[in-house]
């Protein structure tokens, strides 16, 4: 046995080190950490906010009075109501618009579907400011359309600032997400499920409720209650094109910033938050449902051309693409323009931010760095503890309650999450059974640090849902083999895991970056005066009627995601081709 | 159990008990393997199987019991400490690394020089017959390859012991049957103790130096593959090893013989049926190809008048199925082609048979012996 022989002398037996146990040890140390992180981010500043609206002023108990305080005063607790419409409306639409659309994509023989699904996705790179600031150039008092273009055709006044503005922008926001959503449940599909209806002599009307309709059954549902809670919370569109509507994430804002109540602001976000979290809940509670419902060999739908069905749908995605188009485009070309509408010249006046407030391009560059470190911080934390938690045995309980909690996030609006740093964050210490014990992270209030962490929790479950699903695609035993090889688990991680998950990882990156330039709920209430953001100076300017800069940065904010979208692509372009000999079917 | 009296065993598992919550995945389960034996674990699907190979490489923690290795309590020893090679039944390789590096995996890190490793790589790859294909990646190597560096890597150290989760059953049925000889050979060629996991029995029967038959969790029975196919401990191995005929309602007449119906057998290899009183029922079992077809010699023991019933062409063989009498399931006879067409045997023809009194086995009734009836009726 001359191999045996061979490598017995080759061998030096493991180091004890390495063969005692120490690295379940260490996995397990890491999930503590992991769950002890989520804790100091997520649970005790929620935990505060919650326990603040059940107190005065001063601090103390009070029960209920606050919000009793709040549904006996109209002027606070009709913003319920218009929130909730305003969330109703902006889902029936966004999600009947966004089925046409997925349709369209998936199931007819629509030409330069790749084009038409990048024009649909532009929203995606934009902050909702931008979307009311181009709702107020096109159908503001001085709007395109209201004043005709400029007097050349009689206009229409749609009466934009309230609820109306309102709907409109959040449709241009969640429009996407449904869209995706829809594409990827209507993608799903076996063709042999619609030869078999057809075999069966069902007419088209009889497929579509037979057949599709059930199979996108969760994606439909899905796709409802992230429009629902995405357009329930936002801040941005309605800060703009308001008015005198009030909705809940204004009243927030109004009620911190303006009055310096922060009970009253703890109050309605607590309002804000009951909705979003039961929506939240009902979503999970339906996925879970959800079984494979696709065979693993299922034949993929291969859309037939038919002339009518593809014209029509072409007339129809071409109307959507030209609208979102147009929106960004008059936004453009409105921060180009001099003095609209009196003086159509066109020159970079705005993009200089001289007087104006909000800090200028110091904005911009700490939003860019802000969104750096968001990406770079929020990935790998994501990425790890996704890793952690799906790919660890034992500590059973943790990495299910480490899980629970890695979904949470997506349940609070940024403007929830912001005030709740606030309390946590700035508070000075707290008496805990009779003993004061100083507050050990209120070295981070008004850092850099409390923006980029606020951002990692805000976006942090589609970014832990997207590293998840790539890990559940790696072999259960890729750490049972390096185990028994004597090789620790951090080294296959950075070798093998890492490796093979770079897409996702990147998808992840581009998001947290992505959302952290373009958002300003969670941030507009941790900016301090020396760190200002890009996407607050866009709030500050627009306040102060300065809209062209408004703008003007909001463009900058598109220009720099945009350029980020395309770096990632040509990134992920490359690694594809490296990575083809290996992901090659075999 | 014979192997259990092997006290130099170079594996031993003792009483090994595994729970999963309330469920026993795995109950008082002992056996032992000497150095160099190639054994194999059979059982159906679900039975506890990969659960028991996961607990002797120390990926799980059984609830109850010990695990020796080389005498050595491994019990509480994580598996990097075990010195076990594994195959996985998707073989687990890293599809980001060549063949190379998989194989090369776990040699990196342990202070060897870079020639050291190429050296033991290029060995490996001539012993798995890959020589050349190092570059490749798992995706660009067939089924049977991919199994080849799975198993390379396994080996690459060089484990006290080689474990392997029905290596075989992702593969094409041409490259299974290849590749069961090409591991036996490297297994007695290396001399290292290996234990398969399978479902397959024929693999088990041809590859393995002994079989443990496992059901629900428990240990059936551990016998070399001519134990386990002629003297099947229970019905249950009997049906699941092969096929097997069962007679039911045989009234023990004396020791050695039994009757059925007006008919007496004589039966020598009578198992534990042998404290069974006079007057019990008793199932007797025997195999399709030991059911011999009789035309003269009429005179000759334990012959039983049957008519044809049914035929199956398989081949080279015939599977009849005989009708003995109307309190009997038909019995299953698989007689060679030539010997059919010879005797010009066709459906409705009466037909003597004679089941040899050294092939006959003896169960105590299956409804007291077998908790799992279902089974054990499943003859065939
Ligand atoms: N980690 C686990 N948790 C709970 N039940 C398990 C686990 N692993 C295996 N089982 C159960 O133990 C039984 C035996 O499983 P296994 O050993 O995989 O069977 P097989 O013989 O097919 O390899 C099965 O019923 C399985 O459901
Ligand atoms: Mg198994």
């Amino acid at each position: 046995m001359p191999i045996v022989a061979s490598t017995d002398a080759v061998l030096p037996p493991l180091p004890l080190w390495r063969a005692l146990d120490h690295e379940t040890w260490l996995r397990r140390l890491l999930i503590l950490l992991l769950c002890l992180w989520m804790l100091v981010v997520m649970v005790l500043p929620i935990f505060e906010l919650l326990s603040m609206s059940f107190q005065d002023a001063s601090g103390r108990f009070v029960g209920l009075a606050n919000f009793i305080l709040y549904f006996s005063t109209p002027a606070l607790s009709n913003s319920l109501t218009n929130s909730l419409f305003v969330a109703a409306a902006t889902t029936a639409t966004s999600v009947g618009l966004g089925f046409g659309f997925a349709y369209a994509l998936t199931r007819t023989c629509l030409p330069a579907k790749g084009i038409f699904k990048g024009l649909a996705m532009m929203p995606l790179f934009a902050p909702t400011l931008l979307n009311g600031i181009a709702l107020v150039y096109l159908f503001g008092r001085k709007g395109l359309i209201t004043k005709g273009f400029f007097g050349a055709i009689p206009g229409i006044d749609i009466h934009l600032y309230g609820t109306v503005g309102i709907i409109i922008a959040e449709v241009l926001y969640t429009f996407p997400q449904a869209m995706l959503i829809l594409s990827i449940a209507l993608s799903l599909t076996d063709a042999r499920l619609y030869e078999a209806a057809a075999s069966l002599g069902a007419g088209r009307m009889r497929i579509f409720f037979t057949v599709t309709l059930p199979n996108i059954k969760y994606g439909l549902l899905s796709a409802v209650f992230v429009c629902f809670i995405l357009s329930f919370t936002d801040f941005g569109a309605p800060k703009v094109v308001g008015g005198n509507t009030h909705i809940l994430a204004t009243d927030i804002y109004k009620q911190v910033i303006g009055q310096q109540n922060f009970v009253m602001g703890a109050v309605v976000s607590v309002v804000l938050l009951i909705p979003t979290a039961a929506a939240f809940l009902v979503d999970r509670i339906v996925q879970r449902r959800q079984t494979a419902t696709i065979a693993a060999r299922s034949v993929p739908l291969v859309p037939v051309p038919s002339r009518l069905r593809d014209g029509i749908f072409f007339g129809y995605c071409s109307l959507i693409a030209v609208a979102i188009v147009g929106f960004y485009l008059v936004a453009l070309y409105a921060s180009l323009v001099k003095v609209w509408p009196y003086d159509l010249t066109l020159g970079g006046w705005h993009y200089h931010f001289t007087g104006t407030g909000g800090g200028g391009y110091r904005a911009f560059f700490n939003s860019l760095r802000m969104s750096a470190w968001s990406a770079v911080c929020g990935t790998a934390l994501t990425f790890a503890s996704a890793y952690l938690i799906e790919k660890s045995t034992g500590m059973r309980l943790l990495r299910q309650a480490a899980y629970l909690l890695s979904m949470l996030p997506l349940a609070l609006p940024g403007l929830v999450i912001g005030l709740a740093y606030i309390f946590f964050f700035n508070a000075p210490g707290w008496s805990v059974g009779g003993v004061s014990v100083p507050n050990p992270f209120n070295w981070v209030y008004g850092t850099m640090v409390i923006l980029v962490m606020s951002n990692i929790v805000h976006f942090y479950t589609v970014g832990f849902l997207t590293a998840t699903t790539a890990l559940k695609q790696l072999d259960r035993e890729f750490e049972s083999v390096s185990a028994a090889m004597g090789v620790p688990f951090y080294r296959t991680f950075a070798r093998v895991t890492v490796p093979i998950c770079l897409p996702a990882i990147l998808e992840i990156g581009m998001y947290y970056f992505v959302n952290a330039m373009a958002t300003v709920s969670a941030v507009i209430f941790l900016y301090s005066a020396d760190i200002p953001l890009a996407s607050v100076a866009v709030a500050n300017m627009d306040d102060a009627g300065d809209i062209a800069p408004a703008c003007a940065m909001s463009m900058l904010i598109v220009a720099a995601n945009l350029a980020v979208r395309i770096f990632y692509s040509l990134v992920t372009r490359g690694l594809r081709q490296r990575s083809q000999a290996w992901t090659a079917a075999a | 159990m014979p192997s259990m009296q092997n006290d130099a065993a170079y594996l031993r598992l003792l009483d090994i008990t595994k729970r999963f919550g309330a469920f026993t995945a795995l109950d008082k389960l002992s056996f032992g393997a000497d150095r160099g034996e190639f054994i194999s674990i059979l059982g159906p699907s679900g039975c506890g199987k990969t659960t028991l190979l996961r607990l002797i490489a120390g990926l799980e923690t059984q609830s109850e019991g010990r695990v020796e290795i080389q005498g050595r309590d491994v019990s509480k020893l994580p598996v990097s400490a075990r010195n076990v090679g594994i195959v996985f039944q998707s073989y687990a390789l890293f599809p980001n690394l060549n063949a190379r590096d998989n194989i090369a995996y776990g040699l990196v890190g342990r202070g060897l020089d870079k020639n050291r490793i190429r050296q033991r790589v290029d060995e490996l790859l001539d012993l798995v017959g890959l020589r050349g294909m190092g570059r490749q990646f798992p995706a660009q190597l067939s089924g049977g390859q991919q199994q080849r560096v799975a198993l390379a890597r396994a080996m690459a150290l060089s484990p006290d012991l080689l474990l392997l989760d029905e290596p075989l059953s992702a593969l094409d049925a041409k490259v299974r049957v290849m590749l069961r000889g090409e591991i036996r050979q490297l297994q007695q060629r290396l001399g290292v103790t290996t234990i398969m996991v399978t479902h397959d029995q024929e693999e088990a029967l041809t590859m393995a130096d002994r079989i443990l038959v496992i059901n629900q969790g428990r240990l059936v029975q551990n016998g070399t593959p001519r134990e386990i196919y002629d003297r099947p401990a229970t019905p249950f191995v009997a049906a699941f090893i092969g096929a097997m005929n069962f007679i039911e309602n045989a009234v023990k007449v004396e020791n050695g013989c039994y009757r059925i119906g007006s008919h007496h057998l004589s039966i020598s290899g009578e198992n534990g049926s042998r404290n069974l009183a006079s007057g019990a029922v008793a199932t007797l079992a025997i195999r399709p190809e030991d059911v011999m077809i009789r035309v003269d010699e009429l005179e000759m023991p334990n012959i039983l008048a049957s008519r044809v019933e049914q035929m199956e062409y398989r081949g080279a063989n015939f599977r009849l199925r005989l009708n003995i009498g109307p309190n009997q399931r038909p019995l299953e006879a698989e007689v060679p082609a030539e010997k059919v067409r010879r005797l010009n045997i066709s459906p409705s023809m009466p037909l003597a048979i004679q089941l040899p009194h050294d092939r006959l086995r003896v169960y105590a009734s299956a409804k007291h012996r077998c908790n799992d009836g279902s089974l054990c009726e499943n003859t065939l």
